[in-house]
C-alpha cells in the first residue's frame, strides 16, 4: 500500500519500524498491557465487587441477630461467611414476627455444614413466601419439593449440588461447625430438592427444617439461659430455643428505623443489622485503603511501561538516525521525524491499551471465578467501568509523552552527518 | 566562469563554508566565486577526497547552511531559506543520489520510490511503478534493499531521485560502489531519466570514465579556492 500524504507516511514510517523491532515492540505492548489492564481491573473490580455485595439480590431489609458487630451478622446471614457471632432467644424471633410492621421474618439456625457447604436450618416460608429478588422466589428444579419441617429433609443450592455432588435422594450425614474437620452428626437427611440457581449466596447453602438443627445430637438450646437438649419424641419448649438471627422484610422503612432505635440504640441483648446494604458500604468504604494500594500499584507499572517505551525507543535512536537522515535528505521536516517517533511510541502504547482490555477481562474473569466460589456473588465482568475509557486514554498519552525524549533526539539528528562519509 | 543567455537553474555566488575542528580551528571547505547550471544541462565536476564536493552537493540541497554567499535555486536563495523552507525546497525541485544509494533497509523499492515523492507534494504510486519499470525493476518492486543486488539498488536510488519530477539532480559518486559495466549503465540511465523528465543534472565524480562521458565538465579544484592543492 502506497502512503499517499504525509500522515499516511508516517503510520508506514511506524508500522514498519514496530515489525523491525518487534521484540521490543512485543514486549513494551505487553508491560503496557499489563499496566492499563490493572488499572481498569483495579477499578471494575471493586465497583463490580461493590454492586454485587452492597445492591445484590439480597431480598431482606433488615438481619436480627445476637449483639455485635452487624457487619459479622450480615457477612454470616447473608453470604453465609465468617461465623455466627452467636444466638438470640426464639422468643425475640416471635416478637418480630408479630410487629405489624414486620412483613416477613424467617429464622436461621447455623453451626453445621456437609463437607464444607454450610447448613442452615429455617422455616418454610423461606421458599414459599421470601422473594429472593424482587417477584422472583425460590424454585425447585423439576423432580424436587421443599422440606417438610417435621422431617430430615434438605433442600439444596444449586452451586452445593453442583459442587458436592448431590441430587434429589442423596442422603447424607452433616458435619458439626461451619468448616470440614469435626465430627458427623448421627442423623441422616435426603435431599429432596434442588434449587434453580439464584446466582446469588443462597446457591451455596443446604436448607433444612430448624428443627433439625434444634434436634442435632450434640447441640445444646440455652433459650432459657441454661443448657437443654432436644429429646426424641418430645416437644421443644420455645423457652428453650434460640435462634443464629431473623431475617426481615418490612412494610416500611420507618419500621426498620423504628426497630433500629429500640434494638440498637435501646436495647442491650440483639443487633440489628439495617440497612443491610449500610453494613456492607461501611465494611467497603473501611477497604478504601486496600484499592487506594492497589490503584497505585497498577499506576505504577503504567509509569514503568511507559518507561520501557522510552527506554526501548531511545535505544533504537542511534540505529536510526541513517533513516531518519535519509528521510530528511528526502524532503521531510525534522517535525515529521519528531511526529513519527511519538506516533510510534503512542502505536505501542494504543496495542497496549487494547490488550489491556483483554488483561482486565481476564482479572475480572478470574476474581469473578473465585468470588463466585467462595462466595457465591456473581459479578457482571462486562459491565462497563469508566477506568475501561480513562485507562486506556491514559496509556495512549503516557506512551506518547514517553515518545518525546526519543523524538527529540531523533529531531536534532545532523543530517550530513549521518547520510555519507563526506569527501 | 560566466555563461549568457536566460538565468540559470542554478547559480552560485561567493559560497563559503568552513568546518570547525575540536580544537576550534576553523577549516575551510569551500569556497566558490561562481558556478552556474542552465536548466536541463548535465555537468561533470571533478573532485578528490577532501576536495568538498559532497559539502558542495549538501550545501546545494539545503542539507548543509553556508557560512556566507548564496546558493540560488530557480530564483530561491536556498542559503536564506529557513530549515523547514530548505526542506520543502528539496522536496520538490531536488532530487539527490548517493554514492551509498542511502535506501530505507525497511522499505520496499516501491515505497523507497514512494517516500521520495512524499514530501514533495504527494506519492504517485503509479508513476513510482512506472519509474521502477523504467529502471528495469518492474519485477523487483516489492523486494527490500537487502534482496536487491548493489546494482539494483542504484536503480532504485535514481528512480528516487527523479520521483517528484525535480528540476535539479544532483548525483555524488553514483558510480563509486559499481562495477565498470554497471558503473556505465547507472550513469547512462541517470542521465536518460534526467533528460526525460527535464532535470538538470550535476555530477560529481573523479572517475575519469564518468567524466568523459559528459560535455561540460568543471574541475573543483579550479572553482574551489579552499581546496587547492587538493589532488584530483
Amino acid at each position: 500500500m502506497i502512503p499517499r500524504s504525509i500522515p499516511g507516511g508516517l503510520f508506514l514510517i511506524v508500522r514498519r519500524s514496530l515489525a523491525q523491532h518487534s521484540l521490543s515492540t512485543a514486549v513494551t505492548a505487553l508491560a503496557a498491557a499489563l499496566g492499563c489492564g490493572l488499572v481498569i481491573a483495579v477499578f471494575s473490580v471493586r465497583q463490580q465487587a461493590h454492586d454485587a455485595f452492597v445492591g445484590g439480590p439480597v431480598g431482606f431489609d433488615a438481619v436480627l441477630g445476637a449483639r455485635g458487630s452487624q457487619l459479622q451478622l450480615v457477612l454470616n446471614t447473608v453470604f453465609h461467611l465468617d461465623t455466627s457471632p452467636g444466638n438470640i432467644p426464639w422468643s425475640m424471633y416471635e416478637d418480630v414476627r408479630k410487629d405489624p410492621q414486620v412483613a416477613l421474618a424467617i429464622p436461621y439456625a447455623v453451626g453445621d455444614n456437609y463437607k464444607g457447604w454450610r447448613i442452615v436450618g429455617t422455616t418454610p416460608e423461606l421458599f414459599t413466601d421470601f422473594e429472593y429478588r424482587k417477584g422472583q422466589r425460590f424454585k425447585a428444579e423439576p423432580g424436587g419439593r421443599f422440606f417438610d419441617p417435621k422431617l430430615r429433609e434438605a433442600v439444596i443450592g444449586s452451586a452445593v449440588a453442583d459442587g458436592a455432588r448431590m441430587s434429589v435422594g442423596t442422603m447424607f450425614h452433616p458435619e458439626h461447625g461451619v468448616t470440614e474437620g469435626e465430627h458427623d452428626h448421627d442423623e441422616e437427611y435426603v435431599v429432596v430438592g434442588v434449587l434453580e440457581p439464584t446466582n446469588s449466596p443462597s446457591d451455596r447453602v443446604v436448607w433444612i427444617p430448624i428443627e433439625g438443627i434444634f434436634r442435632m445430637g450434640g447441640h445444646v438450646l440455652h433459650g432459657k439461659g441454661e443448657a437443654y437438649r432436644a429429646k426424641p419424641g418430645e416437644a421443644i419448649p420455645d423457652e428453650a430455643k434460640e435462634v443464629s438471627a431473623v431475617m426481615l422484610k418490612f412494610r416500611n422503612s420507618m419500621a426498620g428505623f423504628m426497630l433500629d432505635q429500640r434494638i440498637n440504640r435501646q436495647g442491650k441483648e440483639a443487633t440489628l443489622a439495617w440497612p443491610i446494604a449500610k453494613s456492607l458500604s461501611e465494611f467497603f468504604d473501611r477497604m478504601g485503603w486496600l484499592d487506594r494500594v492497589l490503584a497505585l500499584v497498577a499506576y505504577l507499572v503504567m509509569f514503568v511501561a511507559a518507561g520501557s517505551i522510552l527506554a526501548a525507543l531511545y535505544n533504537t535512536m542511534n540505529e536510526r538516525r541513517r533513516d531518519f537522515a535519509i528521510l530528511r535528505s528526502l524532503g521531510a521536516k525534522r517535525r515529521v521525524v519528531f511526529s513519527a517517533i511519538v506516533l510510534e511510541s503512542a502505536s505501542i502504547g494504543a496495542i497496549g491499551a487494547a490488550l489491556g482490555w483483554l488483561v482486565n477481562l481476564g482479572i475480572l474473569a478470574g476474581a469473578a471465578m473465585v468470588v463466585r466460589s467462595q462466595t457465591g456473588v456473581v459479578l457482571d465482568i462486562w459491565k462497563y467501568h469508566p477506568a475501561a475509557a480513562l485507562a486506556p486514554a491514559g496509556m495512549l498519552l503516557l506512551a506518547a509523552a514517553a515518545g518525546i525524549v526519543p523524538a527529540l533526539k531523533a529531531y536534532r539528528t545532523p543530517v550530513a552527518e549521518n547520510l555519507a562519509p563526506q569527501s | 566562469m560566466t555563461m549568457d543567455g536566460p538565468a540559470p537553474l542554478l547559480e552560485i555566488r561567493n559560497l563559503r563554508k568552513s568546518y570547525v575542528s575540536p580544537e576550534g580551528e576553523a577549516s575551510p571547505v569551500i569556497d566558490i566565486a561562481e558556478f552556474r547550471l542552465a536548466a536541463g544541462e548535465h555537468v561533470a565536476l571533478r573532485g578528490g577526497s577532501g576536495s568538498g564536493k559532497t559539502t558542495l552537493l549538501n550545501l546545494i540541497a539545503g542539507i548543509l547552511v553556508p557560512d556566507s554567499g548564496e546558493i540560488v535555486v530557480e530564483g530561491e536563495n536556498v542559503a536564506a531559506l529557513s530549515e523547514s523552507k530548505r526542506d520543502a525546497l528539496r522536496a520538490r525541485k531536488i532530487g539527490y543520489i548517493f554514492q551509498t544509494f542511502n535506501l530505507l533497509q525497511g522499505f520496499t523499492a516501491l515505497e523507497n520510490v514512494a517516500l521520495g515523492m512524499l514530501f514533495g507534494g504527494g506519492a504517485d504510486g503509479a508513476r513510482a511503478r512506472h519509474l521502477l519499470e523504467r529502471v528495469g525493476l518492474g519485477d523487483r518492486m516489492n523486494y527490500r534493499p537487502r534482496q536487491l543486488s548493489v546494482g539494483q539498488q542504484q536503480r532504485v536510488a535514481i528512480a528516487r531521485a527523479v520521483a517528484n519530477r525535480p528540476k535539479l539532480v544532483l548525483a555524488d559518486e553514483p558510480t563509486g560502489n559499481l562495477d565498470a559495466r554497471n558503473a556505465a549503465e547507472a550513469l547512462d540511465l541517470i542521465r536518460e531519466v534526467c533528460r526525460e523528465s527535464g532535470a538538470a543534472l550535476l555530477i560529481v565524480s573523479h572517475d575519469p570514465d564518468v567524466l568523459g562521458r559528459f560535455e561540460r565538465q568543471v574541475d573543483l579544484a579550479a572553482i574551489n579556492r579552499a581546496a587547492a592543492g587538493v589532488a584530483p
